[in-house]
This record gives structure tokens, C-alpha cells and sequence, in this order.
């Protein structure tokens, strides 16, 4: 434990956790916009600062794509009447925002973003668990959804956290066995080897495309994206398990379950697509300068962007599933489909091995 | 009516096909109003809509082709008006006579709360001189109440001409053909 570690790690966690809150900010930029677009409109496009229409050139242009809406969003939810309702149980109140952000917060922290740049890697830890340190904190997240509709003490808050507890633990489930095939082809745990694994092999979703199929739309229901948004049905719920929240407590339910968002985006690109390689140009080999190392982060920037495109665009693509619909896909397509995907994968390795 | 729903077939189950359809639909739709312009917003302040030839604006008070005060103060609309928007004071017996010949008055002052009005018509349906009209303005603003409250000279300004029918010109010029002058010429 020497201080060039300690410095190092405390300007990773810093620069990381400043990109993913920007992410995030975007993201729900992005998600207006495309929102929009899909469905013919325009989208935010005249928030400004009074300096902005002086860029030349791209100025107009950023405003119409909406560039500063999100620092208006941020503003608003700051200076916004924190209230706490009569009657709801405080502590639990208060605690759930934390404990929704704090999971995917967390788990960002394993994944290598990058290969190195000059003698430092790009990965906040380096964790040998990587996998099942990912998946212990991300089934914590339920925690926040959950202690957020019974702390409301209000009737649609806590049928929000109801479902969510079941939707996250029966997707849990189809999600942790989906990724066995992946741990069985690549014989490890850790993401960094794993991605190594992937620089020499080819990328795993072609290995285990099944396997990917399943973590993806487990990965829709664990971030209660539509079509499995059921904790936060507006329909059906009135706003789901935040109807009580208001203020920076409502903003922070937002926060993660768009950080839920990147994790998860995050973790795909690293488990089927390679991570921070791509198989030409030798950037599939850890950086040797400090330009390949850029690089490399900006690839898997732009994978991890690709797949949170994808979360947006579905959204405004399908319905909302019926509850039953949820649980019977869930529990009796996803988790049979699994196992056999493992039995499979365990034979096809073991006749090789033969 | 019985409509016969054919069991899906074990393709259509997978969703596979309902999938790629929407992401057909919803492509096609992206890629048309980002790259194609064709959105169906109107940029508001940009763009305005048409107003219907019929539609009940703000009620603002016209001048004749001669350029005189339709309004000769009766009142009517004051006392029709159901939420009492309009406030008039009339001339009195010393005031000033009508800029117009042949009517005897016209206000002195002639106020229309657009904060209180509701653009119901009423004023323009009872007026007897046809000097006050629902004209196409529908998005007043102002930044204080005092500011709302809108004086003869600005809904004179507001109404501009109304080329209708002069009433008193025709006894106006029976009068002037007897070589009797009621009021003043």
C-alpha cells in the first residue's frame, strides 16, 4: 500500500465517477431527444445560458440539440422544495435514495474501461471476483426501489416496491445463470482476464449468444426499463415507488437507475463484446502509448454508448408487459432456457476437452 | 360479431418478428425527423398558427373609417359583462363631447381587464354602436397585474379601424337635408 496507489485510485474513482454522473445527465438528454424523434417531435431545444448563442458556428446548433438542458434539469431539481411527507417512516426515507445510487455506483468500479494508460490500469479495481462482486452489488439495488415504497407509507409507492422486489429477484436469477457459460468458456472470474480472454478468442457473444440474449433482457427488467418498467408504472401507479419523493431525494432515484443503466451497458460491452478492444488496428493488445490507450477508452466508450442507445430506443418502441407475462417469461422461458444453455456449454467444452 | 383469432405460430411467439417490426417503425421515424425534418411541432413563438375567421380574441375597441370613437359609453357591455372586466367612465354632464358628429358622448376612460376577461363575446353580441370587437389576439402577457389592465388608448390602438356600418351618418345627412342639427355637426 503505497501513496502512488492510494493517489492513482483516488483520481480514478474521481474522473470515473465525473463521467458517469455526465453520462447520466446526457443519457436523459438522450432520451428526451430520441424520445422525440421517434415519435415525431423535436425535443428540448431552447435552453440556454445567455453566452451560448455567441459560439460561433456550433452555438445555434447546440441548442437546438438541447447541450444545455441538462444543466436546467440539475438546476431545478437543487432549488426544488425537499418535502417529506406526514406520516412516512424517516429514517427509511432518507436512507432509500442512498441506497439506490450507491449499488451502481459501486459496481463501475470493476469494470476496465481501458487498458492502461502509461503504467497505470485503466480499471478502478482489478478485483479476481470481478463477476460475483458485480452481481452481489447489483442485487442490492433492489434495496433502495423497495425500502423507498414502504418507507412512502402510501399505497402505490409500496405496490412499486412489491413488484420490483419480485421482477429483480426472478431476473436475478436468468441473469447470474446467463453469465455461467461465459465464466465456463472463459475459466475466469476476473473482467480484465476475461477481456484478454476475448483480445485472443474472438468475442464472446459469439460464443455464447444465447447467453447474451438472456443478460440482455434481464439486464431491461433489472434497470426496470420498459418493457418491464412495473415499479414505476405511471399507468398503473402513479409514479411507482418515487411518487412521494420530491427534490434532490426524487433526483437521486433518477441517478441510479440511469447509473444502473451504464452499469449494466458497461458490463455487456465487458462480458460479450470485448471490453476496450477491437480486433484490427492491434488495439486488442494492452497500450503501449499513451494515444492507444486513449483510444481504447474511447472504444469502449462508443460500445457502452451503442448499448445505451439501445436502452433508450426500446424504451419507446414496445409496451409495457402484463405482470403475469413478466413472471411467466421470466421464470418459465428465461431460467429453463438458461440451464440448458449451461448444460450445453459444459458438454460442448467437456467433448473438446476430450 | 366473432372474430376468429388464428393461433400464433411458433415463430410469431418468439416475438422475434414483433420485435424487428417496431424497430422498423421506430427507426423509420427517428431517421425522418432527424434527417428529414418532418416533425409535427409547431416551434411556437417562431411559428403561429392560422386563427379561425370565427375565433373570440381579446375584445379591444374600434375606430370607424373616419377615424372617430365608435364606443359612446352606454355601458352595456360594463353591466353584460359576467366576470366585470370592463370599466367605463363616462363623460358626465361637463365631459367632452364624442370626436364623431351626430352622438352624443364617449368615455372618458374605457378599461378592460384582460386578466378577468374570458373572451365569451358577450360585449361584442350587446354593443349597440358595433364598437367593440373580439379581434384574433390570443396571447396577451404582461409582467404585472396594473400592466393587464389595458386603457381606451390601447385597445383604440389594439383595435384599429373596423370599416362597418356608420349608423348616425344616414340621420346625420336626413338631418342635414331638413336643415335641422341635432347634436352638433
Amino acid at each position: 500500500m503505497n501513496w502512488n496507489f492510494i493517489i492513482f485510485s483516488l483520481v480514478k474513482i474521481a474522473i470515473v465517477i465525473g463521467v458517469v454522473q455526465g453520462m447520466v445527465a446526457y443519457a436523459v438528454l438522450a432520451e428526451r431527444k430520441v424520445s422525440a424523434w421517434i415519435q415525431d417531435r423535436v425535443g428540448p431545444n431552447r435552453c440556454a445560458p445567455p453566452f451560448a448563442k455567441y459560439i460561433p458556428v456550433v452555438g445555434p446548433a447546440l441548442i437546438r440539440l438541447g447541450i444545455f438542458q441538462p444543466l436546467a434539469d440539475g438546476l431545478k431539481f437543487v432549488l426544488k422544495e425537499d418535502f417529506t411527507p406526514a406520516g412516512v417512516r424517516k429514517v427509511y426515507f432518507w436512507l432509500a435514495p442512498a441506497i439506490a445510487v450507491i449499488p451502481s455506483m459501486l459496481v463501475v468500479a470493476v469494470i476496465p474501461f481501458g487498458s492502461q494508460l502509461g503504467h497505470q490500469q485503466m480499471v478502478i479495481s482489478d478485483l479476481n471476483v470481478g463477476i460475483l462482486y458485480t452481481f452481489g452489488i447489483v442485487s442490492l439495488g433492489v434495496y433502495g426501489i423497495v425500502l423507498a415504497g414502504y418507507a412512502a407509507n402510501s399505497k402505490y409507492p409500496f405496490l412499486g416496491g412489491i413488484r420490483s422486489s419480485a421482477q429483480m429477484i426472478s431476473y436475478e436469477i436468468a441473469m447470474g445463470m446467463s453469465v455461467i457459460p461465459v465464466l465456463l468458456i472463459a475459466g475466469n472470474l476476473n473482467l480484465s482476464r476475461i477481456i484478454g480472454w476475448q483480445a485472443q478468442h474472438g468475442w464472446l457473444v459469439l460464443y455464447a449468444p444465447v447467453s447474451f440474449f438472456i443478460f440482455l433482457v434481464a439486464s431491461f427488467a433489472e434497470t426496470n426499463r420498459l418493457p418491464f418498467d412495473f415499479p414505476e408504472a405511471e399507468q398503473e401507479l402513479v409514479g411507482g415507488y418515487h411518487t412521494e419523493y420530491s427534490s434532490m431525494k426524487f433526483a437521486l432515484f433518477f441517478l441510479g437507475e440511469y447509473s444502473n443503466m451504464i452499469a449494466s451497458a458497461a458490463m455487456m460491452v465487458t462480458l460479450f463484446f470485448g471490453g476496450w478492444t477491437l480486433p484490427f488496428w492491434g488495439l486488442d493488445h494492452p497500450a503501449a502509448t499513451l494515444g492507444a490507450g486513449l483510444a481504447q477508452i474511447l472504444i469502449f466508450l462508443v460500445k457502452m454508448l451503442l448499448f445505451m442507445l439501445l436502452f433508450i430506443w426500446v424504451r419507446w418502441m414496445w409496451p409495457r408487459f402484463r405482470y403475469d407475462q413478466l413472471m411467466h417469461l421470466g421464470w418459465q422461458r428465461f431460467v429453463p432456457l438458461a440451464l440448458l444453455n449451461i448444460l450445453v456449454t459444459a458438454v460442448v467444452l467437456w467433448m473438446r476437452v476430450k | 360479431m366473432i372474430v376468429n383469432r388464428k393461433p400464433l405460430t411458433i415463430w410469431e411467439r418468439l416475438y422475434l418478428p414483433a420485435i424487428a417490426g417496431g424497430f422498423k417503425v421506430t427507426a423509420r421515424h427517428l431517421f425522418r425527423s432527424l434527417f428529414g425534418g418532418k416533425t409535427v411541432t409547431m416551434e411556437y413563438p417562431e411559428q403561429k398558427w392560422a386563427v379561425p375567421t370565427d375565433y373570440r380574441g381579446a375584445p379591444y375597441l374600434v375606430r370607424d373609417q373616419d377615424g372617430h370613437t365608435k364606443c359612446v359609453s352606454c355601458q352595456l357591455c360594463e353591466f353584460i359583462c359576467p366576470p366585470k372586466a370592463i370599466k367605463i367612465i363616462p363623460p358626465g354632464p361637463a365631459g367632452p363631447l364624442a370626436d364623431r358628429p351626430n352622438a352624443e358622448k364617449m368615455p372618458l376612460e374605457f378599461e378592460i381587464n384582460m386578466l378577468r376577461c374570458i373572451y365569451c363575446g358577450f360585449c361584442q353580441e350587446v354593443c349597440p354602436e358595433e364598437a367593440i370587437f373580439l379581434l384574433k389576439d390570443y396571447s396577451l402577457t404582461g409582467l404585472s397585474r396594473e400592466e393587464m389592465i389595458y386603457n381606451k388608448e390601447k385597445l383604440l390602438a389594439l383595435g384599429g379601424v373596423h370599416g362597418g356600418i356608420q349608423k348616425w351618418k344616414h340621420k346625420l345627412e336626413e338631418a342635414k337635408g331638413q336643415g335641422s342639427f341635432p347634436v352638433k355637426l
